[in-house]
């Protein structure tokens, strides 16, 4: 009953780590978009000189957990003389890691443009940085907003990693309130709680920019999206396993 | 840029401490695998079952789990649970954590595996009439494995990587070895590298060993 | 040696009464629509037994819906289905007829077979368990029996050398094959082809018509064949059904349909089709 009271008194203070959160999570994702394009047209060129470091950075992003890179950035780094500021090591390395997963959908969304589109392109002669940006990227943007859906809340969730690294988001504060308090619990209840519904509405808003994206560029592209999705058939439910 | 050495025989030196981590991540792992691998079908049986009042619950709690970062629910497991009155080890709190989470996207993935079959799976089964559990078991199983084997393995990669949160509620698995090395010399690039390079080595061979596999299995002849 | 044909004709010749049976198949202003889009438009459509009733039309027009409803894979908005006496989707109850759910329609659709245009054989099995699936799941009969039966069934399609071969190692056309033995298996009243050559490239089709020929001569089955090979239609069909926009256009003896048709859209889609 305490504790409740004085948790009450520590709440603004938890609850000003939440733009905080939310400002990592877009600059992560400002960082995690330019990077997967990059990272995802160099796997697809034929120079292997931009195939083999484009491969090299996903698979070492991808090899171990963002904590452990960031880790490695906030503490070895400074050993080969670059120090970097909490936030933007914080926000380099999720940027990078979750734009090593991306990658992967971008190259699958590129891909999934007929290769009509750029022969066209070439034959009428557009320039290969005109071809990308008015006919490559626009086709395979609809293909692409689910899953950069998915990957904004798991930024978000990635986020509550930079509190180990002295960054002043909810995991920190609330790691804060409960040593003060003698007690963790409820205080990470509460933010679990509030990750949740941050989650929700970043989840929202991805949803309304695929509407958007799909009003744009012509609704039946998201017909291309669908692969075998057949739900379980009402008769095989009927009675149980 | 200021002089650096990597000290070999300090490298050398820390590896045990290293392997004994290393070995708790593997179990830790492995347990995780085995409850995800367990609660996801619970949560899939239940959906598909329909139960009132019980599946709207495990869907919402499913999308809870997954909707929450995984560093927050193993804070809250750890410290709640001894004011619940229940005392595990930090082990296993952790073991439970990654298993719960991950029992999430486990659901998900048995749930892709079985939707992925072609419907016309699906409608041959039911215009031979065969009976709904001949359809589960000889039907959409055998056909589902194959899809459902390769994800899997991709999450129990996934996990053994993610393994590494564990090290913040004091399990001393090999991350946690690796910062506790580091701070009691105050030399981290040794430690923490050779950190990397075992997660690194451990989830690139086994990725690519699924991905193999993957590709002599994709034709049923 | 007994063909399959045969064998099926003896068995339907020990039912046949005396009078002239009933429809074995009657639908009744059967009417389905998807979303906005109405697929069927009050049809009516009657099979005898042993009556082998082609049905041809543009795509779009209805027929797959049709015999998708008349297998039950599918439920009409309205209408009744009646097989071989029993309301496909009522049951008959002390206050009359009365809706029936999924398990009814089970028992009913025994009497029915269906083959697909993709085939739809399980991939993980060979040709023989396919074939050998609803022998011993449905039939519950012994091991070597249901052997026997299937490789039976697998020799009167020509695939006697390919029993043990995964689908992914036949070509469509012995594939469809081995689909239209595993639909034979539960000896079926009613049979069902849902354009089985369509998705055939053209040289495969020829084995698999040879095969529904065989079965429209010989056996006594009833048979329901959408299809757009006009000729084999020609040749098979005791009657031909021309859809256009969910409804029955035409209807009629093959000479009278596919030579000369009296309506000029049935006119212009037969000649669109015999162009190519």
């Amino acid at each position: 009953m305490n504790s409740a009271g004085s948790l009450w008194g520590y709440l603004p203070f938890l609850l000003m780590g939440i733009p905080v959160t939310l400002e990592i999570t877009f600059l992560a994702m400002a960082v995690a978009i330019p990077v997967s394009v990059i990272l995802a047209v160099s796997r697809n060129s034929r120079l292997a000189m931009l195939r083999w470091p484009a491969g090299f950075v996903i698979e070492l992003f991808r090899g171990s957990s963002a904590l452990v890179q960031l880790f490695w950035a906030f503490y070895v780094l400074p050993f080969f003389g670059i120090n970097l500021p909490a936030m933007i090591a914080g926000v380099l390395v999720l940027g990078l890691n979750e734009g090593s997963y991306f990658s992967e959908v971008v190259r699958a969304g590129i891909n999934a443009v007929s290769p009509g589109q750029r022969e066209a392109a070439v034959t009428l002669g557009f320039s290969p940085l005109y071809r990308f940006f008015r006919i490559t990227l626009p086709q395979a943007l609809p293909i692409m907003i689910p899953p950069f859906g998915n990957a904004l809340v798991t930024m978000l969730k990635f986020t509550a990693l930079v509190s180990l690294v002295t960054i002043q988001d909810l995991s920190f504060r609330a790691n804060l309130i409960g040593t003060s308090l003698g007690r963790s619990g409820p205080v990470f209840g509460l933010i679990i709680v509030i990750y949740f519904i941050l989650a929700l509405i970043l989840a929202r808003g991805a949803k309304l920019l695929e509407h958007h994206v799909n009003r744009q560029v012509g609704r039946d592209l998201a017909r291309v999206t669908g692969a075998t999705h057949s739900p379980v058939p009402e008769w095989a439910l009927g009675g149980g396993v | 840029m200021s002089g650096f050495h990597w000290d070999w025989q300090f490298a050398w030196s820390i590896v045990p401490d290293l392997l004994a981590g290393l070995r708790l991540t593997i179990l830790a792992t492995l347990f995780g695998s085995i409850v995800s691998f367990a609660l996801g079908l619970v949560w899939t049986l239940v959906r598909l079952a329909r139960i009132p009042r019980v599946t709207p619950v495990v869907e919402f709690f499913v999308q809870f789990v997954r909707g929450t970062p995984l560093l927050v629910q193993l804070y809250f497991l750890f410290y709640i649970f001894p004011e619940w009155g229940v005392s595990l080890s930090a082990f296993a709190t952790g073991v439970l954590g990654l298993g719960v989470f991950y029992s999430a996207y486990t659901a998900e993935i048995y749930r892709a595996g079985i939707e992925n079959l072609p419907p016309g799976q699906w409608e041959a089964a039911l215009t031979l009439g065969l009976p709904i559990r001949r359809v589960w078991l000889g039907i959409v199983l055998p056909q589902s494995i194959r899809t459902i084997l390769p994800m899997l393995g991709n999450q129990v990669i996934g996990m053994f990587k993610e393994s590494s949160l564990l090290s913040t509620i004091t399990v001393m698995e090999l991350l946690a070895q690796g910062n506790n090395i580091g701070s009691i010399n105050f030399r981290y690039v040794e430690p923490l590298t050779m950190v990397g390079a075992f997660y690194f080595v451990i989830s690139y061979t086994a990725a690519r060993l699924i991905r193999s596999s993957e590709s002599s299995h994709a034709v049923y002849g | 040696m007994q063909s399959m044909a045969e064998r099926v004709v003896i068995e339907q010749r020990t039912k046949i009464k005396a009078e002239p049976a009933p429809a074995l198949l009657a639908m009744r202003g059967i009417s389905k629509s998807y979303g906005e889009h109405k697929v069927v438009d009050s049809v009516d459509l009657d099979l005898a037994p042993g009556e082998k009733v082609a049905v041809i039309g543009p795509s779009g027009s209805g027929k797959t819906t049709i015999l998708r409803l008349a297998i039950g894979l599918v439920k009409p908005d309205i209408g009744t289905i009646l097989i071989d006496g029993n309301y496909l989707w009522h049951e008959s109850s002390p206050e009359g007829l009365r809706p029936a759910g999924e398990r009814h329609a089970r028992k009913v659709r025994r009497t029915l077979g269906i083959v697909f245009q993709q085939f739809n054989l399980f991939p993980h099995m060979t040709a023989l368990q396919n074939v050998r699936e609803p022998l011993l799941h449905v039939l519950r009969l012994p091991r070597d029996e249901a052997d026997a039966r299937a490789i039976g069934l697998l020799s009167e399609v020509g695939l006697k050398d390919h029993l043990n071969k995964r689908p992914a190692q036949l070509s469509g056309g012995q594939q469809q094959r081995v689909a239209i033995a595993r639909s034979l298996a539960l000896k079926p009243k009613i049979m069902l082809f849902d354009e089985v050559t369509s998705a055939l490239d053209p040289e495969l089709v020829g084995e698999v018509l040879r095969v529904v020929r065989e079965l429209a001569h010989a056996s006594d089955m009833s048979m329901l064949v959408v299809t757009h090979e006009i000729s084999f239609a020609a040749d098979i069909a005791d009657r031909v059904l021309m859809f256009d926009n969910g409804r029955i256009l035409e209807e009629g003896p093959p000479r009278q349909v596919l030579r000369n048709p009296l309506n000029p859209r049935t006119r212009q889609f037969l000649r669109a089709i015999l162009e190519r």
